[in-house]
């Protein structure tokens, strides 16, 4: 199979105005992916399906990733010159950025024809909040049809020309996106012995601990 | 026989009349052929010998289910062999693996549909409590909040075995049960209630969460500060 890079070009020379970038994985497995722009996010996959070098014709998973809104701080040294003739003072300045957050859905292919795989395509959506559209590939693998209808129940992720967009796992009416890293789960705790610290902050509030036992004077 | 000291039969209910005869007695009868019992005793025995359970299972705990039905575990050997596909022909609802919320109305409504006398068997601990899942956000913290259990089996998932085991003490509490009087088994007394509301999903959570007429949730227990 051609390598990521070569991928990567080829989309570009075929869809000169898509955005087609490398996103590396820094761990062992180096399982780097490509992001596409939404915008063009149904042509690319239809070109990697139907290239006849590619012919990525099974997608085999489909899943959603949350990535909140991020401060990311960014530190810049600079060398001020001392006017008196020593040495340049260094002064770090540090600037706080907010990196929006964004909804993506991964997709990983393989070619069943020619037996390679996988090449991970990732979509972003805009932002987390009112535009959460990406397009469907439910069209071009039909094996995306749940796990997109999971991906919308569970992030909120609305596929455009999904055939059918309902919710998977949660019933209809439900309001929440329980895979968001911002959901709050219903407070329905207990009191009860439990080794996760997060549980028994929460319980507290249900069951107060115990009056302290008053200690005689002497 | 007769310096025998007497030990009364258990008595069958309040207000009734004491059999005059002892367990050494009825014993020595039954050897010479003769059987001597009471009704309550009789509609008993057959009532927990031909338990029929409710054919629907849940999760993983399903799978044991089923395979305690195999040749291997022959849950045919406790009468119970008869897995009714409608809760209309079923007397034991065996809870077998988690209760999500959104399965949850659909359990309690499977429920109200059998008919009296009805025992429900909470099987792993995802119906006891929602075991491995209790926080989550889509899991019934115990299938006890909507609807009356009468025998727990711990396990993840219990064995067979132990399936087997909680249906032997079912049938012990059926053939312990009274059928007259105040302290009857709760088909005798309308007043105990057979059907509970069925819970609606709602924009978070089930509503309500639990029925409050059925489930408390444990005093506080004295936890340290």
């Amino acid at each position: 199979m051609e390598s990521l890079e070569q991928i990567r070009d080829r989309l570009r020379a075929y869809f000169p105005a898509a955005q087609v970038l490398i996103v590396t994985n820094p761990g062992v497995a180096a399982e780097h992916s490509l992001l596409v722009d939404a915008a063009h996010g149904r042509d690319i996959a239809l070109f990697l399906r139907d290239d006849s070098a590619l012919a990525l014709d099974y997608c085999s998973n489909a899943t959603g990733v949350d990535w909140p809104d991020k401060e990311i701080t960014d530190s810049v040294k600079t060398a001020v010159p001392d006017p008196a003739g020593g040495a340049p003072k260094i002064i770090e300045q540090k600037t706080t950025r907010l990196q929006p957050g964004c909804l993506e859905a991964v997709y990983h292919l393989y070619s069943m024809k020619l037996r390679h795989g996988p090449v991970i395509l990732r979509l972003r959506t805009a932002n987390r909040s009112d535009q959460t559209t990406l397009p469907s590939l439910t069209p071009i693998w039909r094996s995306c049809d749940f796990q997109e209808r999971e991906i919308y129940d569970l992030y909120g992720i609305i596929f455009e020309g999904h055939p059918d967009l309902r919710r998977l796992l949660m019933w209809e009416g439900f309001k929440d996106h329980p895979m968001r890293k911002d959901y709050v789960d219903p407070d329905d705790y207990e009191w009860e012995p439990t080794a996760h610290a997060q549980v028994l902050e929460r319980a507290k509030a249900h069951f107060p601990a115990a009056p302290k036992p008053e200690v005689p004077k002497p | 026989m007769s310096d025998a000291v007497p030990t009364p039969v258990s008595a069958p209910a309040t207000g009734a009349v004491a059999p005059q005869i002892t367990d050494a007695e009825r014993e020595e009868l039954r050897r010479h052929g003769v059987l001597i019992t009471y009704f309550e005793e009789l509609y008993n025995w057959g009532r927990s010998n031909s338990i029929w359970p409710l054919q629907f299972g849940l999760a993983c705990c399903a799978i044991e289910m089923i395979a305690a039905a195999t040749a291997r575990f022959d849950i045919a050997r406790f009468g119970a062999e008869i897995f009714r596909p409608s809760p209309r022909q079923a007397d034991l609802m065996i809870v077998s693996g988690t209760v999500t919320k959104k399965m949850a109305p659909q359990v309690v409504r499977l429920w109200n549909q059998m008919p009296e006398p009805k025992y429900c068997i909470a099987m792993g601990a995802c119906a006891i409590s929602g075991g491995p899942f209790k926080q989550g956000y889509n899991v019934l913290k115990g299938v006890d909040r909507f609807i009356p259990v009468d025998i727990y089996i711990p396990g993840c998932p219990p064995r067979p075995e132990a399936l087997l085991n909680g249906l032997i003490e079912l049938q012990k509490k059926i053939r312990g049960e009274h059928l007259t009087g105040p302290d009857g088994a709760r088909f005798t007394r309308p007043e105990i209630p057979s059907e509970f509301p069925i819970p609606e999903c709602g924009e978070h959570d089930l509503v309500p969460p639990k029925n409050n007429a059925l489930w408390t949730p444990p005093p506080s227990a004295p936890r340290k500060a």
